[in-house]
């Protein structure tokens, strides 16, 4: 059990700022889930907590206590590399065990430990077997379960399930789900699929260029999106944005918040627009719609629209997003917001 | 129809053919023309006067003190240039297995050697080991060392020579190791300091099983070069003092003129001996050696 506070973080990887200034708190018990686009810092951010990419300055905290010079052995920390970094020479149960003998746990201690974590994670038919004839997703359990057997403290993850097929990974999502949960103890993952990010955390934290965007749970970071990096991560397909001409401010909305039809229909914000191309995805359809010199997506329940026909689509005022020229968002309590929404109704 | 039947069957052996008759001039037949040199007593100036004398050779080396003598020096030496460059070579090339700028300039100095004829190198160690004004007793002595007779004692000799060898196949063997070391996975040596691991048991369960390969080639390569070793006693030593360095090529090569049969037996044995000690190094240390 622990919580992991960020002060004043910055990293420099030769000369330059990767992050800068960075102050974070992950809480005690919580999945907490780092994502971002590739670059933006994620993967320095975890690499910092289990010691092994230390920060240029700042310091990081491990409940409460400076841990910058403690060695990443020692820290109570295991971490899921990306490639799994299994040691190749060595048998399963070797891996599993080979951080408890470091330790000195004694053999009877170690043994139980080992059956029983095998056991959980389904690999004891496999213990002698060498990595090399594993699967990707009996690897991937490998270094797993070689986490999971020294009862830390805070799980690192990043990206563990990048290599593995999309039936398996959406499997693992829920195992690692599960996981969490049995074990109660602090998890920080890093991906740059925003899906697992939404479907897996307590909180998200998105970054983009080393600052952190928005720090909230899923539903919040979905909803209400601080500015439109985070709009425009969040979602397939992305938020549209459309230039409402005024002030530089931009508007959007989700292309699964609009209702589309062949007649006119009642909104505060309706266009009728030419549909570009179709996406049957089974349960929903993708519509690109053009409207005048932009396009929009949006995405319907409705799979009976066809390409070039001339549709009605309307977006509900709570759906509606204001953007200022800097990207933030403009909120309901702004005092321009009225005359905002005004323009958009003459769009 | 038939034709084309035939050609199926003759395609694969006329598209080696090239190939195996190479292999067959260069290869089988002076590997068995030795063998069957190895049973006669031939003679040079006129081949029909050759007798054959079935193992006569090879009871006759097998009886002889030089041969044991020269077979004892090649053994000592093979362990002497494995033993050493195995050592010198991982621990230089853990020092250069870092990417740095520096390490790039080093390594390229330690490879130097490697290109240089073997005769020059032979040469320019035969002046400075010279006892009386070479460079490396001048350096002994400025170092309040007693100096040594190197090459002209036969308790030195055969370590000298050693010297020269391992010298000058270092930087090869350093450039293999070095490439193997930087194959490795940095991920692992973070998950290894993750999971609590020590330097040494880092070095001793990682570093060394994950280039047990590369170590295993060296070794065998190694073992069989030595064992050939011919040119630096030729031109440092010509196996003296005493025949303190007289190795079994050099020893095959002292009867070229005189009994060329006795010879081609003796290189009959010198083959046999480094096919035998190729299969035990398999059979002693595959298990130990972990291909990925």
């Amino acid at each position: 059990m622990a919580s992991i506070e960020f002060v004043n973080v910055t990293k420099e990887f030769e000369k330059k700022e990767i992050i800068k200034d960075l102050n974070l708190r992950i809480e005690d018990g919580k999945f907490t889930v780092l994502v971002g686009p590739s670059g933006c810092g994620k993967t320095t951010l975890l690499r910092m907590i289990a010691g092994i990419g230390p920060q240029t300055s700042g310091s990081v905290l491990l409940n409460g206590k400076d841990i910058s010079n403690i060695a990443p052995g020692k820290r109570g920390v295991a971490m899921v590399f990306q490639n799994y970094a299994i040691y190749p020479t060595m048998s399963v149960r070797e891996n599993i065990e080979f951080g408890l003998k470091n330790n000195k746990v004694n053999k009877i201690e170690r043994k139980k430990l080992v059956e029983s974590i095998s056991e959980a994670v389904g690999l004891s038919e496999y213990l002698g077997r060498k990595p090399s004839t594993l699967s990707g997703g009996q690897r991937q359990r490998v270094a797993l379960a070689r986490a999971m057997v020294k009862q830390p403290s805070v799980f690192l993850m990043d990206e563990p399930l990048s290599n593995l097929d999309a039936k398996l990974r959406a499997q693992m999502r829920i195992d690692l789900i599960e996981l969490h949960k049995k074990l109660g103890t602090t998890f920080v993952y890093v991906t740059h699929d925003q899906v697992e990010a939404m479907s897996m955390a307590d909180t998200i934290v998105l970054m983009n260029q080393g600052l952190i965007q928005q720090e909230a749970p899923p539903e919040e970071i979905y909803h209400e999106p601080n500015n439109i990096f985070v709009a425009q991560f969040i979602g397939t397909p992305p938020m549209n944005i459309g230039e409402l001409g005024v002030d530089g401010v931009r508007f959007g909305f989700r292309p699964e918040s609009v209702t589309a039809s062949t007649e006119p229909v009642e909104s505060p914000f309706t266009l009728q627009g030419e549909v570009t191309t179709r996406e049957m995805l089974g349960s929903e359809t993708l519509y690109q719609i053009r409207y005048k010199e932009t396009s929009f997506m949006i995405k319907s329940l409705i799979d009976k629209f066809s390409v070039n026909q001339k549709i009605h689509i309307g977006v509900n005022s709570d759906k509606l997003y204001f953007f200022a020229d800097d990207g933030d968002r403009i909120h309901k309590d702004h005092i321009h917001y009225r005359d905002y929404f005004e323009a958009l109704r003459g769009y | 129809m038939k034709n084309n039947k035939v050609w199926e069957i003759l395609r694969p052996y006329v598209m080696i053919g090239p190939a195996m008759i190479g292999i067959f001039l260069f290869v089988i037949y002076p590997m068995i023309y030795l063998l069957y040199l190895s049973f006669f007593k031939y003679n040079l100036l006129n081949s029909a006067m050759s007798k054959y004398i079935g193992f006569s050779n090879y009871i006759q080396i097998f009886s002889r003190e030089d041969f044991y003598k020269s077979l004892l020096n090649t053994v000592i030496y093979t362990g002497g240039v494995v033993t050493l460059t195995m050592l010198i070579s991982l621990l230089i090339a853990v020092w250069l297995s870092k990417r740095t700028r520096m390490n790039y300039i080093v390594q390229a100095g330690i490879f130097t050697p490697h290109i240089i004829s073997i005769v020059s190198v032979s040469l320019v160690w035969l002046w400075m080991m010279e006892p009386n004004l070479g460079f490396l007793n001048y350096v002994l002595e400025s170092l309040g060392l007693p100096p040594s007779q190197w090459l002209q004692s036969s308790k030195t000799a055969l370590f000298s020579i050693i010297i020269v060898s391992v010298w000058h196949g270092i930087g090869y063997y350093v450039l293999i190791l070095v490439a193997a070391l930087q194959g490795i996975s940095p991920n692992i040596y973070e998950a290894a300091a993750l999971d609590n691991t020590s330097k040494f048991r880092v070095f001793h369960r990682i570093t060394l099983p994950l280039i047990s390969p590369q170590m295993f080639f060296i070794l065998i390569i190694m073992t069989i070069g030595s064992f050939k070793v011919f040119d630096t006693v030729r031109i440092m030593t010509g196996g003296g003092p005493n025949n303190a360095t007289n190795t079994l090529v050099y020893y095959i090569y002292g009867f070229r003129t005189t009994n060329i049969g006795y010879a081609a037996a003796t290189g009959v044995v010198l083959m046999a001996i480094i096919g035998i000690l190729t299969i035990i190094y398999f059979w002693l240390l595959s298990r130990k050696v972990h291909y990925q």
